[in-house]
């Protein structure tokens, strides 16, 4: 394992390898965004397993990997999925999933025991590579061009990936209406069947050249993952493409580094790396990410409990006019909701300068920390005085949703409220509204 | 008398035929089946990783680590459902391939690593190999289908209720959450046991073949499990004893195939949903429906000169509707109908009977359909010798009254005479 040395390194293998790596992950990188985005991942995995029997037909005939009749087979076999799973779907009144997984799951078993029986003896075609492909000895096979000894098993990958290429390109718009709203798309006169059938066999088609080269769990990998984490980083779909092949590009590089770095199989570790690169994004993603996610939830909740605490303290201030002692800490941390966050929310007040807290356990508001509170409190009663006037409500059902509401009432939707309500001075409850 | 290790690996893939069998059924109701196959491919890191840290091969550690890995790629694709934008189609796909991915690449380090005369025998948990499954192979696999069997005949009536009705089982005050975990967790210690006999790859298809051939035969929950278990257990039998025949076969495969010629022949054969009955019943009907128009046809066109039966030129009754070939020669064989020379068709006695037991009927539908329009969604299927049973009667007589009225009820109405079947 420790055995990896840079010097070791064979530059002409490694470069061939990952131009072949990249050009199969990339164009089922780009085929994966509109099979994540129309919520038919499971269809790819389907696919990609169901041309196992068309490749091994294919192969039988044709003798080869990667010919014109191994595409041709492959494509039939990948459209009969998609429309064997409806069959079974619909004659067998099952859910969609279960009808999927009859159909691929025997397909792939009839596949793997044609390779197995066919393939007993012949080196190029073995239950093995379905696992892993042949990355590994795509060098081995080659022809000079301009003095560059290039892998003939890369010829495949580049024709699809021009073909995907030209795909996304001619049918942008009318991929981009089907995966977002079929409907329209049926109703400006796009038949969103024909889109979807050509989305079907155009994976098809990737899968077959990818699945040469990477086994056929990898070509999964390569369709959903980069797709996937690619969704998450980002709401355009221009932009989603674009990274999907960023990411594709990504792991290809280290998927092969790591793979020497290990002593394994590439297909296995551009797989882990598409892992990693997913995991990264799901975590981080700016807007999508469990992390930022949690953080935007974390303050918006401080924020609210901090606010909450300041205005009970103003209340307490209000009521006895000169306030001299302050507001006892437990009914502040009460007014928080108690709990770490609401004395976390206690120690950023205090150290903002918003209160003072005195020696035994006093709160009392600073200058500062009064002008917030009276804001808000502004917003709060503002919001009754609104609903008393415009909603048939009884004097009790007024505070409840505006200590929801107060916290999202800003200065301009303050001003709004004071002028529709010509100004008010006291709330329904009679208290005074303070000051803007 | 067959051999012991021949006998073992029949007892074992059985029972882990029907334990899958019977877990499936749950699994494909419940929505579960690729779920089933993302935990299958999930678990094969685990296996590797177990291999790794003991250094040798250790079936209940390697059945610990496949179901611990299992468990956490399931609960990795929750967790993305409920807390992440991403879907859980591509949930299942992303943790499928990469948990696969990243037990392919371990495995093959092993095996790089090792000297080559100890290949570890990991390639065997990818496509399974039940000609190796040993004594204590067997027993965690009877375990498995004891705990299964156990499990689900003690909670039954829960299980039904969550697999059929989620929502409706919350409702009631069923810990439906835990169940649903627990039929989880009956899914992957079935796999994980199966994994070595029958492959990572390919056992899902042990869950979800049997139970999806069996929902064609029975609308039943009792019936489907039994049927699902046998299915199972037959299908893996076979499986296991013709890749054992032929070499180079491997077993996972085999069994699948097996089950899937048992689920081509259930969706083809079964009695009433299969492909052949149903295309059968489709085919009654239309015959039926050919029968009744001629039969109609017939009638209105010599309505005028009964009770005298009056007979109708083929080509007059060719230009006033499309009489479907071969309709005319089966009324004929039923006795409803003769052929006279000249081409002229007469209703016999019995053909007059039916045919104003369909006018009547066909008139009464239309009166029904005008005076009720809003309600015949209602009514899927209208047959016009069925509508005694399906309109109350007093509607009946209020329609029966006006149509005689107007001079359009068929005046012989004859009960009890044989349908245009």
């Amino acid at each position: 394992m420790s055995g990896f040395e840079w010097a070791d390194v064979d530059w002409n293998q490694a470069a061939w390898t990952i131009a072949v790596a990249a050009a199969c992950s990339v164009s089922c990188a780009l085929l994966g965004c509109y099979l994540v985005l129309r919520r038919m991942s499971l269809l790819g995995d389907a696919i990609s397993h169901a041309i196992l029997p068309g490749i091994a037909a294919a192969f039988w005939f044709g003798g080869t990997t990667a010919s014109l009749p191994m595409f041709l087979g492959a494509v039939t076999a990948g459209i009969l999925t998609a429309v064997f799973t409806e069959a079974v779907q619909r004659a067998g009144n099952v859910p969609e999933d279960a009808g999927m997984g009859v159909v691929y799951t025997s397909l792939f078993a009839l596949g793997v025991v044609m390779i197995a029986r066919l393939a007993s003896g012949r080196v190029d075609l073995d239950p093995d590579c379905v696992l892993y492909g042949r990355i590994e000895q795509v060098v081995l096979d080659n022809f000079k061009l301009g003095g560059l000894a290039i892998p003939w098993a890369l010829l495949p990958p580049l024709a699809t990936l021009a073909a995907t290429l030209l795909f996304v390109a001619v049918f942008w718009k009318e991929l981009k209406l089907a995966s977002f709203d079929p409907a329209l798309a049926t109703a400006m006169g796009l038949s969103a069947a024909v889109v979807h059938y050509l989305l079907m066999a155009m994976v098809a088609v990737v899968s077959v050249a990818a699945f040469n080269v990477a086994g056929s769990i990898l070509v999964v990998a390569m369709l959903i993952v980069p797709a996937a984490a690619a969704h998450l980083l980002t709401d355009r779909l221009g932009v989603m493409l674009l990274l999907a092949v960023v990411l594709a590009l990504i792991a290809s590089i280290f998927g092969y580094f790591g793979a020497v770095w290990l002593n394994t199989v590439v297909a296995g570790m551009m797989a882990a790396v598409l892992g990693i690169e997913f995991a990264l994004a799901a975590c981080f993603a700016p807007r999508h990410g469990l992390v930022s996610r949690t953080w935007r939830r974390l303050s918006l909740s401080l924020r609210i409990v901090s606010e909450d605490i300041i205005a009970i303290v103003y209340r307490a201030e209000e009521r006895q006019h000169e306030l001299t002692s302050g507001v006892d800490r437990s009914t502040c941390l009460q007014a928080g909701g108690g709990g770490w966050i609401a004395r976390f929310a206690l120690l950023r007040l205090r150290r903002s300068g918003a209160i003072i807290e005195s020696a035994d356990g006093l709160v009392q508001l600073t200058d500062a920390g009064r002008i917030a509170a009276q804001s808000l409190v502004r917003s709060h009663r503002l919001w009754e005085a609104y609903l008393g006037e415009h909603f048939d409500l009884p004097l009790d059902h007024l505070h409840e949703p505006a200590e929801r509401l107060e916290h999202y009432i800003g200065p301009k939707l303050q001003e709004r409220l004071a002028s529709e309500l010509a100004r008010p001075g006291v709330d329904p409850h009679g208290k005074e509204i303070p000051p803007g | 008398m067959i051999a012991y290790n021949t006998a073992v690996v029949l007892a074992g893939v059985s029972l882990l035929g029907a334990s899958a069998g019977l877990v499936g059924s749950f699994a494909v109701l419940r929505r579960r089946a690729l779920l089933g196959d993302a935990l299958a491919h999930a678990a094969f890191p685990g296996i590797c990783l177990a291999f790794l840290a003991l250094e040798r091969r250790s079936l209940p550690a390697m059945l610990a680590g496949a179901f611990i890995s299992g468990i956490v790629g399931v609960g990795i694709i929750i967790g993305l459902r409920r807390a992440t934008r991403t879907k859980e189609d591509a949930a299942l796909g992303i943790v499928l391939s990469v948990f696969f991915g990243i037990g392919l690449a371990l495995s093959r380090m092993i095996q790089n690593r090792s000297a080559s005369g100890s290949r570890a025998g990991l390639d065997s948990y990818i496509f399974g190999s039940a000609a190796t499954m040993r004594i204590a192979d067997l027993w965690w696999i009877a375990g498995v289908a004891v705990l299964c069997v156990a499990v689900v005949l003690l909670l039954y009536k829960e299980f039904k209720l969550v697999a059929f009705d989620m929502g409706f089982a919350r409702v009631q005050g069923w810990p439906a959450g835990k169940l649903d975990w627990l039929l989880m967790g009956l899914i992957a210690v079935t796999v994980v046991v199966g994994l070595p006999a029958a492959g990572a790859l390919l056992i899902a298809a042990m869950l979800i073949l049997p139970a999806t051939a069996a929902r064609f035969w029975t609308d039943r929950l009792g019936m489907m499990l039994v049927l699902s278990a046998l299915l199972g257990a037959s299908t893996a039998a076979v499986g296991a004893l013709v890749s054992a025949k032929f070499d180079g076969l491997p077993t996972g495969p085999t069994i699948v195939l097996a089950g899937a010629a048992t689920f081509l022949s259930s969706a083809l054969f079964a009695r009433r949903r299969g492909g052949v009955a149903r295309w059968l019943a489709q085919h009654r009907f239309r015959r039926r429906l050919e029968a009744q128009g001629l039969l109609r046809r017939l009638y209105e066109l010599t309505e005028a000169e009964l009770p005298l039966r009056a007979a109708v030129p083929q080509s007059e009754l060719a230009k006033r509707a499309s009489i479907a070939p071969g309709a005319v020669r089966r009324a004929v064989r039923h006795g409803w109908v003769v052929l006279e020379p000249g081409g002229q068709l007469r209703l016999t006695e019995p053909g007059l009977r039916l045919a104003s037991r369909i006018v009547r009927g066909y008139r009464l539908w239309q009166l029904f359909l005008v005076e009720y329009a809003d309600q015949q969604g209602s009514f899927a299927e209208l047959d016009v010798e069925t509508v005694d049973d399906d309109l109350p009667a007093a509607v009946i007589e209020r329609f029966e009254a006006r149509l005689a009225a107007e001079g359009r009820l068929p005046g012989q109405v004859a009960a009890g005479s044989k349908g245009a079947s």
